[in-house]
């Protein structure tokens, strides 16, 4: 689904990834992990075709720059760390704007625009909230809306920036628990950058550790997260604990004696 | 999720709906009305109706004006009304729009030095370039319309380029200076070549009472033109108004759409300013009075703004020119009277926001 092939990529003119290979399977969801800085959202940029690379990206088995940029919204839809949010428009004009792929440019929406626009409010449970603004939300609220935008474009592929950052712990995994819900019952591949190791753990089929913009560690949540590789490339001390088959990643602190902050 | 039972309540995006237009249009057919019938010269509403009615194809209606008076209404009042209706539409447009382009909803024509820059040609022009009746282009909108431009490039690029993140402050404070410098060469010029002052001057305070029809052919292709374009992209304003990285990874070319639609904007504001000099604030009150009447989607703000806007104008002009009639004051004084304060509120509403 997802292919890259010897990918390099810059931000802001410092190179940020390194001859990086990673495969994403269809229907799969993939958790970028890594300190800050290792090149996780410069990842999904590439991927969503926002930053020009070196190497191959192949979605769905077609490099990336002979899509067009509306090709490319058909295929990956991208929700990014903290997305702007114009406070006055509606929930409804909102997840309508990730339709724009489908409308021509100069058109408007038509019927069957409405008819997803539909589905993804009743299925995000924001209908109730459709004639909002996008500022009277709470946060948990706003969240399903900026990933209703995101379903609207009915794209295979999603890409999800620390998609639940601002969220509080309750939060966090509805979110999470509604993007599995999606991706097994519309075959969705996920790839999602974020920084909460146990969460990444428990949703991703397969994670991978990068490190300096490149591949540190690759596999499940058991071979990645090791209490070794988490001090090596976070700088981190942390236990990292297994209970009925799930790594739960715990922060420690080392031996402070005295001098109490 | 394609078996998703179909949604019970109707999906009701953003749109223009019929009552709001002719709400608009209703407003500005009662300015027309008002700017047509009252003037110095006291013309009889009665028989300004009958001239008017004389005029449309079917009826034949003896109205009873002097031949004097007809020329009156026909040669200074009627094309005084449409070109302040142009004008007006023209820059509460402008504004809207690049209110939209930069996400800021304190931006206008003004402010983005567009109209600075259209005074600096403008004035290069009549400084510079004699006896410009032979011409076969006239030079005056010419200059205005590239002096534009290059006044809101210049601010646009200086905003950008000063401080990483895009804050409003910074893109205001770079219109500031941008309008600041601009005008010190204007002022450099006007004291150099002092016997266009009076000139310059008047034409700066901005006003509608030299025009005829001419000036009307003069801007209004202009001002279709880029009507036609920003109300066809008033729906891509509400895609940018997601952010440039957000549009883009929905498919929309956000840089072109831009460029596209401050060359329009520009375009409107510099046809606007040629013909009736700087009239201030029409492009911030507008949109604004239109966004708390109707919502911030651009879907309405846009089409409604030309129509509100051209009201706004035409009343403003009504003021003007009978307030301490005889004398006429000039329009931009009236518009910022009444702007300033608004402008402060808007202010204080954005900052509660944000």
């Amino acid at each position: 689904m997802i292919e890259l092939r010897n990918v390099s990529a810059a931000y802001n003119g410092r190179p940020v990834l390194h001859d990086l290979a990673l495969r994403v399977e269809m229907g799969s969801w993939v958790g970028l992990i890594g300190p800050n800085g290792a090149g996780k959202t410069t990842l999904l940029r590439a991927v969503a075709g926002l930053l020009p690379h070196a190497g191959e990206i192949l979605l769905s088995d077609r490099p990336l720059p002979s899509l067009s940029r509306r090709s490319v919204a058909r295929l990956v839809a991208y929700v990014p760390q903290r997305p702007l949010i114009p406070e006055a428009m509606t929930v409804t004009d909102y997840v309508l704007a990730g339709r724009t792929p489908y409308i021509s440019y100069l058109g408007a929406e038509g019927r069957e625009d409405l008819r997803v626009v539909g589905e993804v409010l009743e299925r995000l449970d924001l209908t109730d909230l459709a004639e909002r603004p996008l500022g009277s939300l709470s946060g948990g609220e706003l969240q399903r809306a900026v990933l209703g935008r995101a379903l609207a474009q009915r794209a295979p592929v999603l890409l999800l920036d620390e998609p639940t950052s601002a969220l509080d712990v309750g939060h966090q995994q509805q979110a999470l628990e509604l993007v599995d819900a999606l991706r097994r019952e519309g075959a969705l591949t996920v790839l999602s950058a974020t920084h909460d190791l146990t969460l990444a753990g428990l949703f991703a089929d397969r994670l991978v550790l990068l490190d300096g913009g490149r591949a540190a560690a690759e596999g499940t949540a058991s071979a990645v997260l090791t209490e070794q590789a988490i001090a090596r490339h976070y700088g981190a001390s942390v236990r990292v604990l297994e209970e009925d088959g799930r790594i739960l990643v715990v922060p420690t602190r080392t031996a402070v004696k005295g001098t109490r902050r | 999720m394609e078996a998703a039972a179909p949604a019970r309540t109707a999906i009701r995006p953003t749109r223009l709906r019929p009552g709001m237009l002719l709400a608009g249009l209703g407003a500005l057919a009662g300015a027309v009305a008002l700017g047509v019938l009252i003037g110095p010269v006291g013309l009889s509403p009665a028989a300004v109706l009958r001239e008017l009615a004389d005029r449309l194809p079917v009826l034949d209606v003896t109205s009873g004006l002097s031949e004097q008076q007809q020329a009156i209404l026909w040669q200074i009042r009627v094309p005084r009304v449409v070109l302040g209706g142009l004008v007006g539409g023209a820059l509460a447009m402008a504004g809207a729009a690049y209110q939209g382009v930069f996400r800021n909803p304190l931006a206008d024509p003004y402010l983005l030095g567009a109209a600075a820059g259209a005074g600096l040609g403008a004035t290069l022009v009549l400084a510079y370039v004699p006896g410009v009746d032979g011409w076969p282009i006239d030079p005056l909108p010419a200059a205005a319309f590239l002096g534009a431009l290059a006044g809101v490039a210049a601010a646009y690029t200086l905003g950008r380029s000063a401080a990483r993140s895009r804050t409003t402050t910074t893109l205001i404070l770079a219109g500031v200076a941008i309008a600041s410098f601009l005008t010190s060469i204007q002022g450099f010029i006007q004291q150099r070549e002092s016997d266009t002052l009076r000139q310059v001057y008047n034409w700066i305070l901005g006003t509608l009472g030299t025009v005829g029809w001419r000036e009307v052919a003069l801007i209004l292709p202009y001002v279709a033109v880029s009507s036609l374009v920003l109300v066809l992209h008033r729906r891509l304003l509400d895609v940018l108004a997601l952010g440039d990285e957000e549009a883009e990874s929905l498919g929309v070319r956000a840089a072109r759409v831009r460029l596209v639609v401050v060359v329009a904007a520009s375009l409107a504001t510099a046809a606007a300013v040629a013909v009736s000099g700087l009239i201030g604030f029409v492009g911030i009150i507008v949109p604004h009075a239109v966004r708390l009447l109707y919502g911030g989607s651009y879907r309405r703000v846009l089409p409604l703004s030309i129509v509100f806007g051209a009201a706004f104008l035409v009343l403003a002009d009504l003021a003007a020119r009978t307030v301490l009639a005889p004398t006429e004051i000039p329009i931009g004084v009236v518009t910022a009277f009444f702007g300033a304060p608004f402008f402060l509120l808007v202010l204080r509403r954005t900052r509660r926001v944000a």
